[in-house]
């Protein structure tokens, strides 16, 4: 069937700022389906709240609108452009939950919208589960045990009735957000409870567990002509019981037989047929690893994560093909766009092993808890491709950047049974576990009895520690090296155990010949020729990516999404590639990063799918020899690469080693900032603790203090007193590192504000200044942005601006950088860092300013001059309207981490909001990311005595709009002493109605938290800001923040005076 | 470990190790693009004087059960993967592939870049190979393998050689047997026929002394034109009973009709292929094992049309009769559970009643 003719316009939603459970492979799915239906000629307008994304780029689609992605605001966009048709399947739970909430408003109907793809009716048997169920048993799929219940009660019964364990799966819900497993009443009670009220609809099923089967995954697509096609089909290494997200995962399925295989392809297409679903779907299986038995556990009707990583993982672009399906076209007209000699209706067939593996927050994160389980905790993910399961997981190791280069972590226990316990409660560290058991000669079986791991993995993990006996017996041995290769160690892993540098195993590899060669990924295992310019390497005979004789330049990608460093920094990475392309370079991509745009084959001359080591970036130099390698948008991933690259003699274009060093050596940057003559906070280093107290003492508290060694916030913190700093210091003694000094400097406080420059090595051009609305001490990435600065003098600005120019020429920058500046009340301008490469802003101040950053900056690093581009050193104009960057959390989905906010980051995701005044450009930022702002309602205080005095002022603003004001003791009391109505609360110890309580029934749409150093009231602020997130309550820790959403609740109020007081 | 290499007809030399049994046999190298189902392949008696190498790197991973054979006695004459698996588990495993291999002397090779050697195949198409000891005079090798030819006799090494019945009380269907998958008999035992299995040179007389309701005719391996017995039998039954082939069995009856053969490049063998039903628009992702297709032209004037292709190179993938209650299609219909028969074989047993009636 011919693509449609009767629409003309499609509106498509996008999935939102980036949290837990759902990530960059939306940016990569909406940016591949605005480009689709771009192709065969539709309109397409967006919506989607995140500046941060490729897909809200302007030239993704015809009318982009970065606006909330909520009833309301969707509801404008759909009244100003009267787009025909509505695509939400590709935009995530956020896009398939607005398109259901349009339609449920009548908002689709009174508009004359048509939902395109899989209809609404199909998505609700899908999501419902009580729906789903049914149809479930009509079709004779078996389903565990399972009922809906609305009341904790409901599910006890029923647990008593089935037997425990049980799993509690909470309706409507993002990544599976507070569902858990329940081993007995207790447990059962506090998840349902916490999922009931984490459900949109109160619902939570309660399913007998299956826990130990094996986790099986189709990925399938289906057109209006019921052609139906598995994609790929995966295996989940854990079995039952950890989520898919936080799984390691392999691709295809490694322990099935054939007819096993068949009756679960059986089996879902059955599904996606009786589900109608036109597009892309995702069918979660449940397979006894004992019998034939099998359960359908959960079925996505949409693109989903995983259909982004079976897209990496074969080649087949799900995400293009469900936009073309769902304007008519069937899979069997549609040619196959990797081999372009034969159809999309097929099933690729692979001729590698995948393996995923999850990032997690913990490193930033040490107190979360670390147990898996049904809830997701993962913030991004690698994927790694090889030949053999041990090659293709050890890739994927080192390229998870957990300073990992092999399966051996330095910190875990010695004792068997500490080893056992962390394996039992399934941690995210277990297969390290796993694997110091099985070096210490513990038996695979005895590893499957307590894990249900099944044992051809453990069996191919004991197969590396067969292989690392032999490497130690048999040091510099040319045979074993290349075995050792094969099977995927890193050069760094070997030298270390034969005393070597990793340069020496890399040189005496070269000069054996023990070099990888590169295979294609073509979705059909050779069987068709095919051109794709998609690579991964294997230590095999044919090497398959032909170097052409163009000019090459490799761009280095910024690998798993962190914290940290999120999908902005792919953004700038698929930026700079296109302008390379535009330029006549021939552009090569290296990452390992199966979510993102910049992994999609089709956006460079060629993709090469590869870990991001110096191993691993220089096989691919030798066999490129490209003109260099650009190293600024990968951010601190690539930055990190540039110099044992430059030891490999290789040319890092743009800013040069030299100036990154400047910029990120301490002493070297406090050198040059004093020869620029450049005021920065007073600061030195300390080794021990009693010079950090030296220091402390002569600078003055408060102090920051961090090891030196850590960029972007890790470990740092605001001290305060003596006493405070030897607590740090005894921590960061003990974890950090024991050579590497700890910095102490002077805390200033004052205004904070960033700016991201582009300097081609003699003049700088400033796109923008962004001021934060939380003070200095909260990290950048945490804060909320506001561009143009709404409070700088004019002569702060110019300070700014003359320093920002002053650092790009003295520091020889060529393309980006980005500066944070800290303004005291004196109007004393300091430089806080310099960051020599692109930012977390860049998209943000790009799309706002429509000076596209990358783009320009590239050209530069390639040698053309600012001026040649056609801009003038110095600061842009600004624009009249006023953007809002506002953080967004996945603290939800992060057990027992602290929510207050500091210098450590903290968010996941941003939104953006944009309109004529800060209020309103405020408010939308705020309802994008997730913040509610009621006009009327009651607020939490709890607040220290150093911020009791600022405090007041807030309260009596709340109070002025008619917030009812709750306060712990201390606050209340000082509240009241100044005349400001208040009603008490007691402290969370108390039996009776505690401040707990008043969190737990939502009674409160905010809570003002900020911390004290007094030890008894720790304990109970932690336990108000983690009861406020795990209750979807905003739990502001910073008064700035609080002051903000009050400008924005006090636009939306009308005080009521009566006519004595005016 | 043994070292070993894969000597191709075109010169190409593979230098591997060796495992499975250790004598050698020449045969056509073809290569398998399915992920799984190996074992399927090897004892599938159409890759009888093949040598089948598995596009896919890791193989053997479930090991071999006693449920999922095709056949009693492996044909294949070697295996070429990228790693076999020496510790196989699953509930169902009962030896390795090592195991299996060197038990019904199969020799395999490994360790070899298998991706290299499909494109080899998929540029110079099918053609001879044998797998030798390291240090084997390699030059003679290769101009044995050019002087000599590939049996012909493929399908008489591979039928039965006495009928034999799988008694019901039903319908009477007789297969001939050219090297019937189990899966056929697995299929009509689904129904509960009556089932005969009859040589591939079994007359048309005795056939039809067996009164059958249906004749089904098997895949089986090699050219078609090498069984031109079967075809002048099954030009005698044709319109006198319900007829179905697959995959060869398809082939010989289109040969029955009139119609053409002729040799592909490198075949089709996987699992993923795409068909297309012409008359309801419908594909269907098919498992196919074949050297030689139905040339469409030559169907013209034979009575025969077209009612399936293959999405990807248009080759003729089903025929019917106009007149007669003949069909078949080249690729292998499954059903995958005990409870869904595949829709070809409600369409056979449909034609078997409709027959019973006329009569």
């Amino acid at each position: 069937m011919p693509r449609r003719q009767d629409i003309k316009k499609i509106m498509v939603i996008g999935s939102g700022p980036i949290v837990i459970g759902q990530a960059a492979e939306f940016d990569y799915a909406g940016t591949q389906a605005c480009q689709s239906l771009r192709e065969e000629g539709y309109e397409v307008v967006l919506i989607n709240s995140n500046p941060a994304t490729i897909m809200t780029d302007t030239a993704v689609a015809d009318k982009v609108y970065i606006e909330p992605l909520t009833l309301e605001f969707a509801a404008r966009v759909i009244h100003k452009e009267k787009p025909d048709a509505i695509l939400g399947t590709l935009g995530g739970q956020t896009g398939l939950n607005l398109v259901v909430e349009l339609a449920n408003a009548g908002i689709l109907e009174a508009n004359g919208v048509e939902v395109l793809g899989t209809e609404l009716d199909a998505i609700e048997k899908a999501e419902d589960r009580e729906k789903f169920k049914e149809l479930m048993m009509e079709i004779g799929e078996p389903i565990p045990d399972s009922t809906i219940v609305y009341t904790v009660e409901e599910a006890v019964v029923y647990a008593e009735e089935i037997g425990y364990p049980v799993v509690v799966r909470p309706a409507f819900t993002l990544g599976g957000t507070g569902g858990g497993f329940a081993r007995n009443e207790e447990e059962l009670r506090d998840i349902t409870k916490n999922g009931l009220k984490l459900s949109p609809v109160n619902q939570c099923l309660i399913e007998k567990s299956i826990a130990g089967f094996k986790e099986i995954e189709y990925e399938v697509m289906r057109d209006n002509k019921d052609n139906a096609i598995v994609v790929c089909n995966m295996e989940n290494v854990d079995p039952v019981g950890i989520h898919t997200g936080d799984s390691i995962v392999v691709a295809p399925t490694q322990t099935l037989s054939n007819r096993e295989h068949q009756m679960l392809r059986n089996s879902a297409l059955k599904i996606i047929r009786a589900l109608k679903i036109c597009g892309g779907c995702n069918v979660q299986l449940a397979l006894d690893p004992n019998s034939f038995k099998y359960y359908v556990i959960e079925v996505n009707p949409r693109v989903s994560r995983s259909s982004a990583l079976a897209s990496k993982a074969t080649g087949y672009p799900i995400a293009k093909l469900a936009a073309k399906t769902a304007v008519g076209l069937t899979l069997d007209e549609i040619i196959n766009p990797v081999t372009k000699s034969s159809y999309a209706c097929f099933e690729p067939t692979i001729d590698y092993i995948v393996t995923k593996l999850p990032r997690f927050p913990f490193d930033k994160f040490p107190s979360a808890d670390r147990r898996l389980g049904t809830q997701m905790k993962a913030t991004g993910e690698v994927m790694a491709l090889g030949r053999n399961f041990e090659e293709s997981l050890l890739k994927a190791i080192r390229s998870i950047e957990m300073k990992v280069d092999h399966l051996e972590i330095k910190d875990l226990p010695e004792s068997e049974e500490e080893l056992w316990q962390k394996v039992k409660q399934r941690d995210d560290e277990r297969i390290y576990a796993i694997m110091k058991l099985l070096r210490k000669g513990v038996d695979s079986q005895k590893i499957y009895d307590f894990t249900k791991i099944d044992r051809f993995f453990i069996d191919k993990l004991a197969h590396i520690v067969a292989l690392e006996k032999e490497m130690k017996e048999n040091p510099k041995n040319l045979t074993t090296l290349k075995k050792l290769k094969k099977f995927g160690f890193a050069d760094s892993y070997i030298a270390r155990n034969w005393q070597m540098s990793a340069k020496e195993v890399y040189d005496l590899r070269k000069a054996n010949g023990i070099i990888p060669v590169y295979k294609m990924v073509d979705t059909c295992a050779a069987e068709f020729e095919s051109s794709t310019p998609y690579f991964y390497s294997t230590y095999l005979h044919e090497n398959e990516s032909i170097v052409s004789d163009k000019p090459k330049v490799i761009v280095l990608g910024s690998g798993p999404i962190r914290i940290g460093q999120g999908v902005e920094f792919d953004y700038a990475t698929v930026h700079c590639v296109m302008t390379l392309r535009n330029a006549g370079y021939e552009a090569i991509v290296i990452n390992n990063n199966p979510e993102t745009v910049s992994t999609d084959f089709s956006i460079s001359d060629k993709l090469y799918f590869e870990p991001l080591t110096t191993e691993d970036v220089m096989h691919i130099i030798d066999l490129e020899k490209p003109l260099g390698v650009i190293v600024q948008f990968g951010g601190q991933t690539a930055i990190n690469l540039a110099d044992s690259l430059v030891e490999h003699g290789v040319k890092i274009l743009g800013t040069s080693l030299k100036s990154i060093d400047l910029a990120e050596d301490r002493y070297e940057f406090e050198a040059m900032l004093h020869q620029l003559n450049i005021p920065q906070p007073k600061g030195e280093t300390a080794l021990t603790v009693e010079e950090a107290l030296d220091i402390a003492n002569r600078i003055e508290y408060p102090v920051l203090v961090r090891p030196s060694y850590v960029l972007g916030g890790r470990a740092m913190e605001i001290v305060h007193s003596d006493e405070d700093l030897r607590k740090y210091m005894a921590n960061a003694m003990k974890e950090i590192s024991h050579d590497a000094p700890i910095l102490v400097d002077k805390y200033i406080v004052g205004k904070e504000v960033e700016i991201d420059a582009i300097c081609d090595g003699k003049e700088v051009f400033i796109p923008g200044i962004m001021e934060h609305i939380e003070r200095a001490g909260i990290h950048s990435g945490d804060s909320i942005s506001v561009y143009p600065s709404q409070t700088l003098s004019q002569k702060v600005k110019d300070t700014i601006i003359d320093y920002t120019k002053r650092i790009g020429k003295g520091f020889e920058f060529i393309g980006l950088f980005n500066i944070q500046f800290i303004v005291d009340r004196n109007e004393t301008v300091y430089v806080l860092e310099v960051n020599p490469r692109s930012s977390r802003t860049i998209p943000f101040l790009s799309k706002i300013t429509g000076i596209s950053m990358a783009d320009i900056a590239t050209h530069c690093v390639m040698g053309q001059s600012l001026k040649e581009q056609g801009y003038e050193e110095g600061y842009y104009p600004e624009k009249n309207n006023v953007y809002v960057k506002a953080p967004v959390f996945s603290f939800a989905k992060l057990r027992s981490v602290d929510t207050t906010l500091g210098p450590e980051m903290k968010s996941t995701g941003e939104a953006m909001g944009k309109d004529a005044t800060l209020e309103k450009a405020l408010y939308k930022a705020l309802i994008a990311s997730g913040v509610k702002v009621p006009t009327h309602g009651s607020v939490l205080m709890t607040i220290a005595d150093k911020d009791k005095q600022e405090v007041l002022s807030l309260a009596k603003r709340f109070d002025n709009i008619g917030y009812g004001i709750y306060a712990t003791s201390g606050t209340c009391r000082f509240l009241r002493e100044n005349g400001i109505p208040v009603e008490e609360v007691a402290r969370v110890n108390a039996e009776e109605f505690n401040v707990l309580d008043l969190i737990i029934k939502g009674k409160v749409n905010y809570v003002i938290n900020t911390m004290s150093t007094d030890k008894n009231t720790t304990l109970d602020g932690f336990l108000i800001r983690r009861y406020s997130a795990e209750n979807g309550i905003s739990c502001l820790t910073s008064l700035d923040t609080a002051d903000a959403i009050l400008k924005v609740l006090e636009t939306l109020s009308f005080s009521a005076v009566a006519m004595s007081e005016v | 470990m043994k070292e070993r290499l894969l000597i191709l007809e075109d010169g190409h030399v593979f230098e591997g190790e060796g495992f499975g049994a250790d004598t050698y046999q020449m045969g056509e190298l073809v290569f398998n693009t399915g992920m799984m189902g190996y074992q399927e392949i090897l004892t599938d008696a159409s890759y009888y004087g093949q040598i089948v190498m598995m596009t896919y790197p890791m193989i053997g991973n479930y090991g071999i059960n006693r449920d999922d054979f095709e056949s009693v006695d492996p044909a294949v004459f070697g295996l070429v993967v990228g790693e076999y698996c020496q510790i196989p588990h699953n509930w169902r495993s009962e030896m390795s592939l090592n195991e299996f291999m060197t038990l019904k002397n199969i020799p395999g090779i490994c360790n070899i870049d298998t991706r290299e050697l499909t494109k080899i195949i998929r540029k110079n198409g099918t053609m001879k190979a044998i797998m030798a000891d390291k240090g084997a005079d390699v030059a003679a090798i290769i101009e044995q393998l050019k002087q000599t030819d590939l049996s012909k006799d493929q399908v008489s090494k591979v039928s039965i050689n006495k009928p034999f019945q799988i008694p019901n009380h039903a319908d009477r269907v007789v297969l001939i047997d050219l090297g019937s998958k189990n899966g056929i008999i697995r299929e009509l035992n689904l129904r509960q026929l009556d089932i005969v299995v009859v040589p591939y040179n079994t007359s048309a007389e005795d056939i039809l002394a067996l009164s059958p309701d249906g004749i089904m005719i098997s895949d089986g391996p090699g050219n078609p034109d090498d069984v031109s017995e079967t075809i002048e039998t099954l030009k005698k039954l044709i319109g006198k009973v319900p007829m179905f082939g697959i995959s060869m069995g398809y082939q010989l009856l289109a040969k029955a009709c009139g119609a053409k053969t002729y040799k592909l490049k490198f075949g089709h063998r996987g699992s993923n292929h795409p068909v297309i039903d012409l008359a309801s628009g419908q594909s269907e992702i098919t498992a196919q094992n074949h050297s030689y297709a139905v040339e469409e032209e030559s169907l013209k004037g034979t009575g025969l049309i077209m009612t399936h292709k293959a999405l990807n190179d248009n080759s003729v993938q089903g025929i019917k009769h106009e007149a007669y209650a003949v069909f078949g299609v080249q690729y292998h219909p499954q059903s995958i559970d005990s409870e869904h028969i595949h829709p070809l074989y409600d369409q056979f047993y449909q034609m078997i009643e409709a027959h019973k009636e006329v009569r």
